[in-house]
This record gives C-alpha cells, structure tokens and sequence, in this order.
C-alpha cells in the first residue's frame, strides 16, 4: 500500500532521466526535422519568393512540376537511371571486390587499403579529377584506351555517357561496401562450405546456394542504402556538369543545369535551382515533397525486412 | 598415388593463388591509377598539363605553394577546420547520451525514437532546405558565416545516434548493473563505465562525422555561397577550378591538397574506419 507511491515516484525520475539524455535530440527532431518539414509541406500549396508573405495557391504548384515543368522529368528518369544502373553497378562490384579481398592471401592489408582509399576522397575532389581523367581531349583515360585500341567517348561532355561516367565514379568509391560484404563473407559458416564441398558441389553452386543466402540480409542493406545515396547523389553530377560545361563555380553566374543536355540532373538539383536560383520557394518544395516520399518508401522498405533488418526490431 | 594426389591438388592451389593475385592487382589499378594521374598533373608545367602527355616533362614542385598561397585557400583550410573539428566535438557530446538512453534505457516509445531517428537519417537534405534557409537567412540573419552549418551538429546527428546505438548494444548489461550496485547514478555510469568501453565506437562517429563536414558541398553552397569569406574547402576548390579554367594542373594540385588530410588521417585511425563502416551494415 505504501508502496504503490514510491514507485511511481521511481517511475517519474526514471521518465525525467530519459527525457534527459535524449533532450538534445528531440530538440534536434523538433527544430531540423519536424518544423522544417511541416514548412516544406505548408510552402509547397503557395506562391513563395521568400520576400512578399506566401500566398495559398492550392496545387498550381504540383500541377506545374508535374506537367510544365520541362526538368522535373529528365531529372526523375536520371534519378531513376542511377537508382537502377548505378546502384546495381556498385553492388555487384562490391561483392565481387569483397569475394576477391577475401581470397587474396598475400598483402591482403595493402590491397584493402587500396581498395578503401578512393572511397575517402572528398566528392568534390574526386569529381574534378574524374573529369579531368575523363577529358576527351587531354584525359589520361582516353589516352590509355586509345593506346589499346579501344573506343574513347566523350565521357562527361557527350549525353549518352555522363551517366556512366558518373558511374565510374562511384564504383571508384565502393571501399565501404567492400568492407561490409568481407565482414559478412567471413561470417558465413564454414561447415556449409566444407559440406557442400564433400557433396561434390562446384564453386558457382556454393556460391549460389551458400554465400548468396548467407549474405542477402547485407546485399539487400546495401541496395536500399544505396538507393537512398542514389537519390540524394548531388555534388558529384552538379559539379562534373558545371566543370565539363566550363562553367565558372562558386556564385554568380546562371548555368544551364544538368549538362550536357539535362543528363546529370537529378531531383536535389532541382531544389536547389528551383528555390535558389529561381526563387520559386513553393515549386522547390513540391520537388523536395516528392524526394522525401520516395526516400521514405525505401526507409520503410529496409526497416521491414526480416522484421527490421538495421535493428529497429527488438 | 596419394602423393600425385596431393601434387595435383597443389598445383591447382598454386594456379588458383596466381589468378586471385593477378585479379587482386588488376583491380588495384583501377583504384590507384586516377590518384597516380592526379598527383602526375599537378607536378606539370601549365601547358604540359593541357596536352595527353601522363609523364611530367619538368617536375613543378612549386604549383603546391602556388595553389598554397592563392588568396582565400588558407580561410578555407580555416573555414573547413572549425566546420568540421567543432561540429565533430559538437555531434559526439550530444548524440552518446542519446544513443545510450536508447541502447540501455528501457522506456515507453523507444522503438519509435528509434523509428525516428532511421527516419531523419535516411532523409535527403535538400527535403527541409528550404525552411532552414529561410530561418537562418531571414529570421536570423546568419547567411554567409558558418553558424548554420555548425550549431545543428549540437543537437545529436542521427547517423552518429544509430551507429553509437548499434555500438552500445554490444555492450554487456551487467558492467552497468555492477556500475548501479556500486551506487552510481547513469550520469557516472555514463561516464565512468559506458565511455572507456564505447572509445572505438566513438572514434569511429568522430572520423565519420569529420570527414562528412570536411566533404559537405551542399551546407556551404546553400548558406555561405555569397560570402568567400566564409567558404570551405569543398565548395571552395570548385570556384578554383572556376578561377583557374585553364590550369588543370593547379586544379590537381588543389586536389590532392585537399584529398591529403583525409588520406593522412586514414592512415592514423585504420581500424576505427573499418570498424564503424561494419558495424552500420552487418551488426543488428
């Protein structure tokens, strides 16, 4: 009977106590999250150039990104083009790299260092040296090509490559997927191996039916991840535009986004364009509405997996 | 007949052991050739660097101290440095109690503080920009410092949150019953018993958070774009490639100037790296 009091007021300090320790993140989701986020919606129904108040404007907003906007769709096709292309690229070669780093028996210490390395390198940095690597003209890699006889496109300055160019660039930075899939492969028990092995079965079939399923809670983290990075992927295709393009950097000058011809635009360039450039704060936030929506889909996909494949689940 | 056997066997061994290392070293080229070319140009002559030679006819050692000394590349080191030192400071005070109260705590809401913190993680910047530009530029009156790309980092990082959670998770309950027994309060067990042990955990949302604000182009574009003064190294070397549009070779130097800190920390802290990279995809 008495006891009943001192608990609850257990209860409330250890309530207090939480309340705490998470005290700077709920400030943190309040302020960066979820104010901003209600404004994006609220913003995105209005005419807004960030002087005069805004004015409700209903779904002109909406209806003009999806139907006159002449860049909302190369930039969704592109976004799409990376998410599908890119993503699938960079995972299989990060298995394969990962498969590889795992088999290698001497140096395996300098290999994986240099296998990591390019993943650090700043996207700004990497980008100007791709760019520079893949000059038409002067690149090293065309030079290199050309000595062996092979085909030298025009990399960043010709549409139909940009893509690929830019996923050359990304396959340079998969150290962090190699570390993930190698730490995964040497989980996998070697029992299974040994017993498949005495069963007669070849390297493609335990690689099929023992390695494959072994690790695809990890490809499956890997693809949604990468899809998440696929559709924020920002620096790196503004940046190897304006820099092929000969554009002039920093402010100031207005540049055709997206070159050559729209093919390394993607939806957060459009934020940026719509709203910084234009000053179409309300049309940009319907952009930044529909990134959000999709990356939200995937977050709820990788969070469902396998009840809740990055710990969210008990 | 076991011994040709075993022949047989070895020599598949020693045929296996050659191809790996020759597909381990045709991938290594393909890794470290771009950074062999990058460091190849910036030590050309300007105009060496614009025609297809890969050797450098002279070897300019002085485009170094050139890009070195052009003006606003020392405040960019500056800019880039309280960015990214502060702001690691900044992230690692606030986001260790949070993911320790949702590691250790056992409360109401707890999977969905955890929901939420996946959510703001996953969440593309440019999604909130707008609202945030507006608060720090207009309300506030602070476009063109680094305030707003600094103060946020106090208020806990969700990625650092998750990858400090996943950490402490791997820490055994009964260390911080024994830590309460002895008749300390969570602040002291906090401090005295989870910290020494979550050290590599923390290491690793350090580097990860340095190198993230070291790398940010899309933060110093959108508030500190019309100000040099303010500008860091990310969004700086691309106006530099702006500035000097011929000199590829200057560019490259900047480039490697700018890649070095990053390489040279690597190097130093190896294994926190490796470590904080596994423990987002693989542990649970």
């Amino acid at each position: 009977m008495t006891g009943a009091h001192p608990l609850r007021a257990k209860r409330r300090r250890s309530a207090l106590r939480t309340a705490a320790f998470l005290s700077p993140w709920l400030i943190g989701f309040a302020v960066f999250f979820l104010y901003p986020l209600l404004s994006t919606l609220y913003f995105s129904f209005t005419r807004y150039d960030g002087f005069r108040q805004p004015a409700f404007n209903g779904l002109d907003n909406w209806s003009y990104v999806f139907t006159d906007y002449p860049l909302f769709w190369p930039a969704m096709r592109n976004t799409l083009w990376l998410v599908l292309v890119m993503v699938t690229c960079r995972v299989a070669f990060g298995l394969g790299i990962g498969l590889l780093i795992t088999k290698i028996k001497t140096g395996t210490g300098i290999f994986r260092t240099l296998f990591y390395l390019p993943y650090l390198a700043p996207p700004v940095a990497a980008t100007l040296a791709f760019v520079f690597l893949l000059n038409p003209g002067t690149g090293p890699a065309n030079t290199l090509l050309d000595a062996v006889g092979l085909p030298t496109p025009g990399w960043f300055t010709d549409a139909d490559w940009s893509k690929p160019a830019l996923t050359a660039l990304a396959l340079w930075g998969v150290g962090d997927l190699m570390v993930i899939f190698m730490a995964a492969l040497l989980d996998v028990p070697k029992e299974q191996y040994e017993a498949a092995e005495l069963d007669g079965a070849g390297a493609w079939a335990r690689f099929r039916h023992i390695t494959l399923p072994n690790i695809s809670p990890i490809i499956m983290f890997a693809v949604v991840t990468g899809v998440i990075q696929a559709m924020q992927y920002y620096a790196q295709p503004l940046v190897a535009g304006k820099v092929a393009a000969g554009v002039i950097g920093g402010s100031g000058q207005q540049f055709e986004p997206g070159y050559p011809d729209k093919s390394t635009l993607t939806l957060p360039q459009l934020v940026y364009n719509l709203g910084f450039q234009r000053f179409d704060y309300g049309t940009a936030c319907v952009v930044a509405l529909v990134l959000f929506a999709l990356s939200m889909a995937f977050t709820a996909l990788l969070m469902r997996r396998r009840g809740g494949l990055i710990g969210a689940g008990e | 007949m076991s011994g040709a056997h075993t022949g047989r066997r070895s020599s598949k061994a020693v045929l296996h052991w050659v191809g790996v290392h020759s597909l381990g070293v045709a991938a290594a080229l393909f890794f470290v050739l771009p950074f062999v070319f990058l460091l190849l140009t910036s030590l050309m002559g300007d105009r060496q660097a614009l025609t297809r030679d890969l050797w450098p006819d002279t070897w300019e050692w002085g485009n170094y101290a050139k890009v070195w000394h052009t003006p606003g590349f020392l405040t960019w080191w500056r800019n880039t440095l309280l960015y990214a030192g502060l702001g690691t400071l900044l992230t690692v005070v606030s986001s260790v109690p949070v993911a320790y109260a949702l590691a250790k705590f056992r409360f109401r809401g707890r999977r969905l503080a955890l929901l939420l913190v996946i959510a703001m993680m996953m969440l593309p910047p440019q999604v909130v920009v707008i609202p945030m530009y507006l608060f720090w530029a207009k309300q506030l009156d602070l476009s063109g410092t680094l305030w707003p790309l600094i103060v946020p980092m106090a208020f806990g990082d969700a990625f650092s949150i998750f990858l400090l959670r996943q950490f402490l998770l791997t820490i055994p309950d009964e260390y911080l019953d024994a830590a309460r027994v002895d008749g300390c309060g969570e602040v002291r067990t906090l401090l005295r018993v989870v910290l020494p042990m979550a050290r590599p955990g923390i290491a690793a949302v350090a580097l990860f958070q340095f190198f993230c604000a070291w790398n940010d182009y899309f933060g110093p574009q959108i508030y500190a774009s019309d100000n040099p003064a303010a500008w860091t190294l990310s969004y700086g070397l691309e106006s530099f490639k702006g500035a000097h549009h011929t000199n590829w070779n200057l560019t490259m130097a900047a480039t490697v100037l700018v890649m070095a800190p990053v390489i040279v920390l690597f190097f130093f802290a190896q294994k926190a790296f490796v470590e904080g990279v596994t423990l987002t995809g693989v542990k649970g």
